[in-house]
């Protein structure tokens, strides 16, 4: 798309005549580019570098860092560290954290996505255009809050006040293992958790699924229309199955927020480590992250390298959502959490 | 169905509305120029004291410092994917692993530099600068992003004008295309602060906790305002058990909750700022 100084200035004399005349539009090419010009070529170019170094120094240095821990074994371990006892081995430790980060991050994931799609339907499609804007904004406010204020209503206003409803869900839907009574008191349970998380994502994946569901052709969308289709059906004929893998990808965006998300995590959660699925009872669930950080002020050399570990694993385990979402995105558009 | 989707986006408005009331009503009482003002050094059990200079200094030096790596690290990247790369086999991977980068948990962040400095420094290191470095990680790729997005704005025509006049690429880009750019340049760097800003736990890997003032992000822990919010929040209520002495039961959660709506208020500034700055200085290229 830019085309370079040296083509715009190289008028190219004739590259034709015999094989000894071709050198000279060369040379200019690259007269051009020398000085101050391929010095700040070079100085762009290390920058774009730089950042894939980086990327790859953060996995190598937990890597490094974790090693002590990966190689030995897990008594080793158990001796040295004080929060890895009774544990058998560094599997045993990992299992039911990566289980509870996935459980938390996919609820809140459940709860944040049809609320996310909803939400962006009524942006792009009912809002009137001057309000669209407006709302949009006031969606991302719900991202500028940080994680550390969230982490404060979610334990002292939010658990406590949500209790009662809890406590009714487990009455009512007990039987189901998910919601298996009674709910612990104060709320600090996973579902709490979950739904604070679910609050946190909503803005990415509704940022993400607005930008798809405004990209639906207005061809398609006025087609539908003139079969007679309502404005609901409207939707459901022409906007989201064009929508759907930019929804599945700001799904993903989210799932990897989620997993990664530290401190209503800590904050809220009681945390224990079991394969449970209760959402409703405390001391069954952690997360890698939350882990890490209660974990880490009493941590000795061997146990920041278990820590290490840990992060690891779910420095792998975001990175594999994240490309996965990335390349179901990128076959469609350029978007990015970012922007 | 009308109804319905009206109901989510209703939905989604009661935490926000309802966050900000808590914060808004339990921190305001606090929030005062003595609060503002003094540290936590000396400050004991249910004291009727204590504030967040030290963690405002802290706040200011980690996100300064994290703004100076990242900001020419992101603007030149960025410059490299639109000026230089042109959709080369490095420029896509560079947005690849940029896109990508957005998605590195925090707290991963934390453990890098850590891990980083304790290669230099040993384990254990605990200073300001090791928190810079946390945050940059989080902050180039928003930084790229934004800047990559404003460069493509710019017309080619300016670009193509420039080198008409004979201006060498190097300062064609310095001097046309970033100028051009630079409002929204500005607005993407400052949502990129208001995203760090608020980050809690990289900083409470690398920068550790104190009490008292510390000025020098080169040496010794430093308190910052998340990690502050945290610590009153896991310090917790406190047994007055003394009637001769004031005493605040809830002194700890009331720090929290004016540091919590001072964090608000620093972040909320941030966005309005760059929101106004783009809207302000944006160039009138509409195409």
């Amino acid at each position: 798309m830019t085309t370079t100084a040296a083509d715009t200035r190289a008028p190219s004399p004739a590259p034709s005549n015999g094989p000894d005349r071709p050198r000279p539009p060369r040379r200019r090419t690259r007269a051009a580019d020398r000085g101050f010009n391929r010095a700040f070529r070079y100085l762009a170019t290390s920058a774009g570098t730089l950042i894939l170094i980086a990327l790859a120094a953060v996995a190598g240095f937990l890597l490094w860092q974790s090693w002590p821990a990966l190689t030995s074994s897990g008594s080793e371990i158990a001796s040295k560290v004080s929060f890895f006892q009774g544990q058998s081995s560094l599997a045993s430790y990992l299992g039911p954290l990566i289980f509870g980060t996935l459980l938390a991050a996919a609820v809140a994931l459940a709860v944040a996505t049809p609320l996310a799609i909803g939400i962006a339907l009524f942006t792009s499609h009912y809002a009137p255009r001057r309000l669209a804007s407006l709302l949009g904004w006031v969606i991302d406010l719900l991202a500028a809050i940080p994680s550390v204020v969230y982490g404060l209503w979610g334990a002292l206003v939010l658990a406590p006040t949500i209790q009662p409803v809890w406590q009714w869900v487990s009455n009512v839907l007990g039987w189901i293992p998910l919601f298996k009574g009674p709910a612990a008191d104060p709320a600090r349970v996973l579902l709490t958790v979950s739904l604070v998380l679910a609050v946190m994502i909503l803005p990415i994946i509704t940022a993400v699924s607005r930008e798809v569901f405004l990209q639906t052709p207005k061809l398609h969308e006025e087609a539908a229309l003139a079969l007679g289709a309502t404005r609901w059906e409207m939707i459901r004929t022409a906007v989201l199955p064009f929508g759907r893998s930019g929804v599945v990808s700001a799904a993903m965006l989210g799932l990897g927020r989620a997993l990664g998300e530290t401190m209503a995590v800590v904050m809220i959660l009681s945390p224990g480590l079991t394969y449970s699925f209760a959402l409703l009872l405390a001391g069954k669930q952690q997360t890698i992250a939350a882990n890490i950080a209660l974990k880490y002020p009493e941590a000795n050399s061997l146990g920041m390298s278990t820590l290490m570990a840990t992060g690891l694993a779910l420095f792998v385990i975001t990175m594999v959502v994240n490309m996965a979402s990335r390349w179901v995105v990128g076959r469609r558009k350029e978007f990015s959490g970012a922007n | 169905m009308t109804v319905l989707v009206s109901t989510a986006f209703g939905i989604a408005l009661v935490p926000l509305v309802w966050l900000l009331w808590t914060v808004v009503g339990r921190g305001i009482g606090r929030l005062d120029p003595y609060f503002l003002l003094h540290s936590m050094r000396g400050v004991f059990g249910g004291m009727d004291a204590g504030g967040i200079y030290h963690a405002i200094i802290g706040t200011v030096w980690v996100t300064v410092g994290a703004a100076v790596i990242s900001v020419p690290v992101g603007i030149l990247a960025a410059i490299y994917l639109v000026e230089y790369g042109a959709g080369g086999r490095l420029a896509r991977a560079v947005t690849f692993f940029v896109d990508v980068m957005t998605g590195i948990p925090s707290i991963v962040a934390g453990l890098f530099a850590y891990a980083l400095f304790s290669l230099f420094l040993g384990p254990g290191a605990h200073f300001g600068a090791i928190g810079a470095v946390a945050l940059s990680v989080l902050m180039i790729p928003v930084v790229v992003r934004s800047t990559e997005e404003m460069l493509k704005l710019v017309p080619n025509e300016l670009r193509e004008a420039a080198y008409a006049l004979g201006v060498p690429k190097w300062l064609t880009v310095i001097k046309v295309v970033l100028r051009t750019a630079i409002a929204g340049i500005t607005t993407g760097v400052m949502l990129a602060v208001s995203r760090v800003v608020g980050e809690t736990a990289p900083l409470l890997l690398t920068v550790g906790v104190i009490d008292s003032i510390n000025f020098n992000p080169f040496e010794g822990r430093m308190m910052t305002l998340p990690v502050y919010v945290y610590r009153q929040f896991t310090a917790g209520l406190v047994p007055c058990n003394n009637p001769n002495v004031t005493c605040i039961p809830t002194i700890n959660y009331d720090r929290a909750w004016a540091a919590a709506l001072t964090l608000i208020l620093i972040v909320m500034i941030l966005n309005l700022v760059a929101r106004l700055v783009s809207r302000l200085f944006a160039p009138k290229i509409r195409s």
